[in-house]
């Protein structure tokens, strides 16, 4: 029992920093560049994706015996898809002003890769009780990763952070780094750190090897 | 005539879907290594962006808006989309096998690609005509294939830089990417 309750608990811990999805794993780039000009709307995001992936992990870990595995991809895509109209009704209703600054990316959750490839790594794999320990670790570990983009950029790039206004920043802010720009030289900054602090070496490159979706996306495909 | 232009031009430079939407950013990040595959990879977005801006804008204005169901886009469109490509990966396996063999490999991981639903998204979005719609999905995939051409030749140099141990890999080509797009900011000002 003992045991057991261990291996729960690492589900739930793994995601938050030894297999972070976006700074370890490198899963889900394009919305930790792109909503993360702001603290808030980073932990609005990272918030929503975790209601996503619960629910989607929920989902399939409870029908993985019922999905036959020829169609799983088509099933878990619908599946996925669900949830993110789901929690775009319950923002536009509760959160309006969050609803407005995600925008498309709020759709745009349905592909992001950190949900699909937990879906297909290890929901269909496991139980109920471990998919949802692990997609809120997972969830977690990704709007840690989000509120920290967001809190560097718009402190640098605004000279305020979650409301607060930042001394001496705020008169001179560095503009650059609430474009587009900021956002990757931000991000690689931070996988450079992360490089540096972390025993084990995440992956060097982004290719179909060191992807977790390699299987379900590339079919053989070579990307490189 | 202009409208046409301002939508080409601003979908492919001021807008471009990778360097200032961010969509797409896991293919430019991997499939950038060589010029080949940069430009393989940029044509299947572009094809496929536009064959599911075809598909996708009758069913949303023909099918879900008269029956008042516009909240299943994400749901039909992202479905339509991976049908799609899957369809067209048979077709081209079948009856065009040369076509296949330079393209094949991208078409599945284009299903997954948060640029092609973003397309189709933004067109209705943005109350674009059909004709409009498929202007924005060629101009936003032509967007795309510069985007992966131009970092395919700025990654060719840096595999021969020396660059310290803890930067190596990804954190360089993200910072090599964000210079990129600081000089895509200089279309910034192109229309007003």
């Amino acid at each position: 029992m003992a045991e057991n309750k261990n291996s729960l608990v690492k589900e739930l811990t793994k995601g938050i920093i030894k297999e972070n999805p976006t700074l370890v794993m490198l899963l889900g780039m394009c919305p930790t560049l792109a909503v993360t000009t702001q603290a808030m709307n980073g932990i609005g995001m990272g918030l929503a994706t975790t209601f996503v992936l619960l629910g989607s992990n929920i989902v399939i870990s409870a029908l993985r015996k019922v999905i036959p595995d020829k169609v799983r991809i088509p099933a878990f895509i619908v599946i996925i898809a669900s949830f993110v109209t789901l929690i775009g009704f319950l923002l536009e209703g509760f959160v309006p002003g969050l609803y407005d600054s995600l925008g498309i990316y709020l759709t745009l959750i349905t592909v992001n890769c950190i949900i699909f490839g937990r879906a297909e790594m290890f929901a269909s794999k496991n139980g109920v009780v471990a998919s949802a320990l692990d997609a809120i670790g997972m969830g977690i570990g990704f709007t840690i990763a989000l509120f920290l983009m967001g809190s560097i950029r718009e402190i640098i790039g605004a000279g305020q952070w979650m409301g607060l206004t930042i001394p001496v920043i705020h008169d001179n802010p560095m503009l650059l780094f609430i474009m587009p720009a900021g956002g990757f030289f931000t991000l690689g900054m931070i996988i450079a750190a992360v490089n540096k602090l972390s025993k084990k070496k995440p992956p060097k490159e982004i290719s179909c090897e060191g992807c977790p979706n390699a299987e379900a996306c590339g079919k053989g495909g070579d990307c490189q | 005539m202009k409208t046409i232009i301002v939508i080409l031009l601003s979908a492919m430079l001021t807008d471009n879907f990778v360097l200032s939407k961010f969509m797409g950013i896991c293919p430019f990040l991997g499939v950038s290594k060589k010029l080949d595959s940069a430009a393989g990879m940029g044509v299947a977005v572009t094809f496929v962006m536009i064959c599911a801006t075809i598909v996708t804008y009758p069913i949303h204005h023909g099918i879900l808006v008269p029956n008042g169901l516009e909240y299943l886009d994400t749901v039909v469109f992202i479905l339509v989309i991976a049908l799609f490509v899957q369809l067209v990966e048979n077709f081209l396996k079948k009856c065009v096998p040369s076509l296949y063999s330079s393209l094949g490999v991208y078409l599945p991981l284009i299903t997954t690609n948060c640029a092609v639903l973003g397309v189709t998204v933004l067109n209705i979005d943005n109350g674009f005509s059909f004709g409009q719609s498929i202007i924005n999905a060629l101009g936003g995939g032509l967007g795309f294939m510069l985007a992966l051409v131009i970092f395919s030749g700025v990654r060719k140099k840096l595999e021969y830089a020396d660059i310290p141990e803890t930067f190596k890999g990804v954190p360089a080509t993200l910072i090599a990417a964000s210079i990129v797009s600081v000089s895509f900011m200089g279309f910034a000002g192109l229309f007003n």
